[in-house]
């Protein structure tokens, strides 16, 4: 029996695949870099990298809820909360790694009571991280009764305002996060059982894989790096700020996916989330050197989103059609 | 019966589908007459599915076209292919479970009075609808109440309702008991006398020589054969055009030492389980669990493996007691599970052949009890994919491109990467062609040659009669009877799995 030709790619879809935004970043850097003022200069790209610092970090930990079919709304609450009470509790005591301790283990908490709710409870993740959202963003207003909190405590703005071999410390965070969480993505049997559950859940619990056990940690992990990020970002404030960060959940889910991680699972890599966060960052900093209306700004990033949602779909589609099929 | 020399009222005309890399279709030509019931018959990937996406005007062919009624056309989307009287009607049925059955029937053409729906209209036709495929259900019913088969009459009332004169089914008893087999059958011939064309894809033969009168055969994306009549065509002929060569015995049966002491399971009860279940299974046999669809089978094997729990019993593997409570704790027990629906609960369809065979065993091979062994991963995923002959591009790509059979293959070889004391098998060739059939005969062979006890179920009789060294048979939620392979005959194990009242 002769063998029929197997399906196989072409080198074109290949590349796109596994580098497309990759190459659409080189591009837009190109781009920005020939086409904008004062772009391509030391002063404002260190601004470009603090300015996405935040969402890199956050982006590392969704990428994770996402390529296990989850999502976590709740993460710029926590970003917001965790600067607030850790600004509180290091006024209160003077101490900074007491504050940090309360910020980190409080979202922590969080995280783990989404988990809790998503994968043993077995409640919808974005009504359970809408909820906790909203809880915590009150929580947070109620630490700090509504108003900034001005950190006394010198020592920890060192997290947010210092540089080492000229980049400032937030970027290199930022950059161990990007390497912590491609090696447990792609090294660690953690994250290949995330991208199985992500890919079929019920498939990967009859393999063996602990299915809710996984999904805790990951929303455990996504609210203390959560938590992180909002230490650090206060740490740049100087202070803690109940009403920061809102919307940005939807910012660092729209960078992931933007990178190509897929919105319905199983399909994640720390490249696509590096270069979608990048993009993002890059768009807006080009945009803020135009000098674009901030108004106008919202619409760009909305259409950014869409089109990345967009690209999600049509990979999808190919990926999809045979296993809907079975053609062959 | 129908006249072999009327003009066909559908034709294939050199119908040829290319993806990227693979040439689904190959110039396929040929026709199906009006008041017939035509064969479509082939291994997975034979073309069958890619053929029934054209006609249905899901794909547009990338060269050929269709023929109706002599016109030569090509559906550029399915709505198109419904306007033209062609209805396919899969196995996944495309109905919306959540509203009534005359919503069903009905769907997109509503009756109206102004703005509002015609509530008495709708009833009336569905009922109309209802009364042509002899199916006596009220059609204010919520669709999801009803049993699949009734589902499926729904279906066929709904392409009706459409004016369908070409009614095409995939595999349409693949999920039905004999009785409702029967029904179906009817229903069809009754299609066939009323002048309809009926395109009929199967795997089974019996169905073939039972209600077809016409059979074209494909293989690899070309047309090998049409028989314009069944009359002189046999079995073999048939099988034979289907693979290209001669399969003698595909079970291929050899005695195996047993040895005791292997799977033990003693008065367990569950849900789906009427009364207590007890029996073992030595290391080195085979045992093969029959009864009709409904009959506990696959909730007694999920139990086994640790999907749903016991309320009672115990399960002893080699000896010792296993913890039960999870498929983790299953595997870690030695207990391994291949489950009946491959594509919900067996493969994970968008990670990567390699990934999917190395998904379990890989906890047992870590570096520094952390870090996936890179090489490993890759040599045994490259071993395993050469030992099962998966046929796939590489280990990279997504397994959900792979045939049914290759899926299959490489979900025996997740097993087959980690040391098994218990391997449950459900259903594992359902849907697989005959090819693909004979190759996991051959692993199972194998598992048990190694010590291995394996369970198997399945709904094919010779499938059972042919592998097993022992037949168990269930019905209605219990442990019927039990047959060694000498005293199982075909007519002794079917009477035992027949419900008492209907035996």
């Amino acid at each position: 029996m002769s063998s029929p030709a197997l399906p196989t790619q072409s080198a074109f879809a290949r590349l796109w695949d596994s580098a497309g935004m990759l190459l659409v970043l080189a591009g837009l850097f190109l781009v920005c870099s020939l086409g904008v003022d004062n772009f391509l200069t030391a002063t404002n790209l260190r601004g470009l990298a603090l300015a996405v610092s935040t969402i890199g970090m956050v982006a590392c930990t969704m990428m994770f809820c996402l390529a296990a079919g989850d999502f976590d709304l709740s993460v710029g609450s926590v970003v917001a909360f965790a600067g607030v009470l850790g600004g509180t509790v290091m006024n209160a005591t003077g101490s900074v790694g007491a504050g940090i301790a309360a910020a980190l283990a409080s979202g922590a908490l969080i995280g783990l009571v989404n988990g809790v709710f998503v994968a043993r409870l077995g409640i919808n993740a974005l009504i359970t991280t809408l909820a906790t959202m909203q809880i915590v963003r009150g929580l947070g207003f109620i630490v700090s009764d509504g108003r900034a909190v001005g950190i006394r405590t010198d020592g920890f703005f060192a997290l947010g305002n210092t540089a080492w071999l000229g980049v400032p410390v937030p970027v290199w965070l930022t950059v161990a996060c990007f390497l912590a969480f491609g090696v447990l993505l792609n090294l660690t049997v953690f994250g290949r059982n995330a991208l199985a559950i992500g890919g079929n859940r019920e498939a990967a619990h009859l393999a063996g894989v602990p299915v809710v056990r996984v999904k805790v940690i990951i929303f455990t992990l996504q609210g203390l790096v959560a938590a992180f990020a909002g230490l650090v970002l206060a740490a740049r404030m100087t202070s803690g700020q109940p009403n920061t960060s809102q919307g940005f959940e939807l910012e660092v889910i729209s960078a992931c996916v933007l990178g190509g991680v897929s919105l319905s699972g199983g399909v994640a890599r720390i490249g696509f989330v590096i270069a979608g966060v990048l993009i993002m960052g890059l768009v807006q900093n080009a945009m803020n050197l135009l000098n674009i209306p901030p108004f106008y700004q919202y619409v760009a990033r909305g259409c950014i989103l869409l089109g990345a949602v967009m690209l999600d779909r049509m990979k999808q589609r190919e990926l999809r059609w045979p296993t809907k099929l079975d053609l062959w | 019966m129908p006249d072999p020399t009327s003009a066909p009222v559908l034709g294939f005309d050199g119908l040829t589908m290319e993806f990227p890399g693979v040439r689904a279709l190959d110039a396929v030509s040929f026709g199906v007459r009006a008041g017939s019931v035509h064969a479509l018959m082939g291994e997975n990937g034979a073309g069958k599915s890619t053929l029934l996406k054209i006609l249905s005007g899901a794909y547009q062919p990338t060269a050929g076209h269709l023929q109706l009624q002599g016109v030569r056309t090509i559906f550029p989307s399915t709505a198109a292919a419904i306007a033209a009287g062609v209805a396919v009607i899969y196995q996944e049925l495309h109905l919306v479970p959540e509203m009534t059955v005359a919503e069903n029937l009905l769907l997109g053409r509503y009756p109206r009075r102004g703005a509002w729906l015609d509530r008495a209209a709708l009833r009336a036709e569905a009922a109309r609808l209802l009364q042509l495929v002899g199916e006596d259900i009220n059609p204010g019913t919520r669709l999801g109440r009803l049993p699949l088969a009734q589902r499926q009459m729904v279906e066929i009332a709904k392409a009706l309702g459409r004016g369908a004169r070409l009614v095409a089914f995939d595999e349409p008893t693949s999920s039905l008991s004999e009785t409702e087999t029967r029904r179906l059958f009817a229903i069809i011939r009754d299609l066939r006398d009323r002048g309809h064309a009926i395109l009929y894809v199967t795997h089974r033969m019996d169905e073939v020589f039972e209600i077809c009168d016409a059979a074209t055969v494909l293989r690899d994306g070309r047309h090998v054969v049409t028989h314009g009549t069944l009359a002189d065509v046999t079995r073999d002929t048939l099988v034979r055009s289907m693979v290209g060569r001669e399969l003698t015995n595909i079970y291929n049966y050899q005695p195996r030492p047993h040895v005791p002491n292997g799977l033990e399971v003693r008065n367990l009860e569950g849900p789906g389980l009427r009364q207590p279940v007890s029996f073992s299974v030595a290391r080195g046999e085979i045992a093969g669990f029959f009864g009709l669809v409904g009959a506990g089978r696959t909730e007694l094997m999920r139990l086994l493996c640790g999907a749903v729990s016991p309320t009672a019993g115990k399960v002893m593997v080699h000896g010792t007691a296993v913890q039960g409570g999870s498929p983790r704790a299953a595997i870690r027990d030695g207990i391994v599970f291949c489950p009946e629906d491959r594509k919900k609960e067996g493969i994970i369809a968008v990670r990567s052949v390699a990934e999917n065979i190395n998904l379990s065993a890989r906890r047992n091979h870590l570096r520094g009890g952390l870090l996936l062994d890179s090489a490993w991963e890759r040599t045994n995923a490259t071993a395993q994919i050469t030992r099962l002959g998966v046929r796939t591009a590489s280990s990279a790509t997504p397994i959900g491109l792979l045939s049914g059979g290759n899926q299959q293959k490489a979900i025996l070889a997740r097993w087959l990467s980690e040391p098994v004391r218990v391997v449950v098998l459900d259903e594992p060739t359902r849907g697989i062609d005959i090819g693909a059939k004979s190759e996991i005969y051959a692993l199972i062979r194998e598992l048990a040659t190694a010590g291995a006890s394996v369970v198997i179920v399945s709904s094919e009789l010779p499938e059972v009669l042919g592998i097993a060294d022992r037949i168990f048979v269930m019905r209605e939620g219990a442990l019927a009877a039990e047959f060694t392979r000498e005293q199982a005959t075909p007519e002794a194990v079917l009477h035992a799995a027949l419900p008492s009242a209907a035996a």
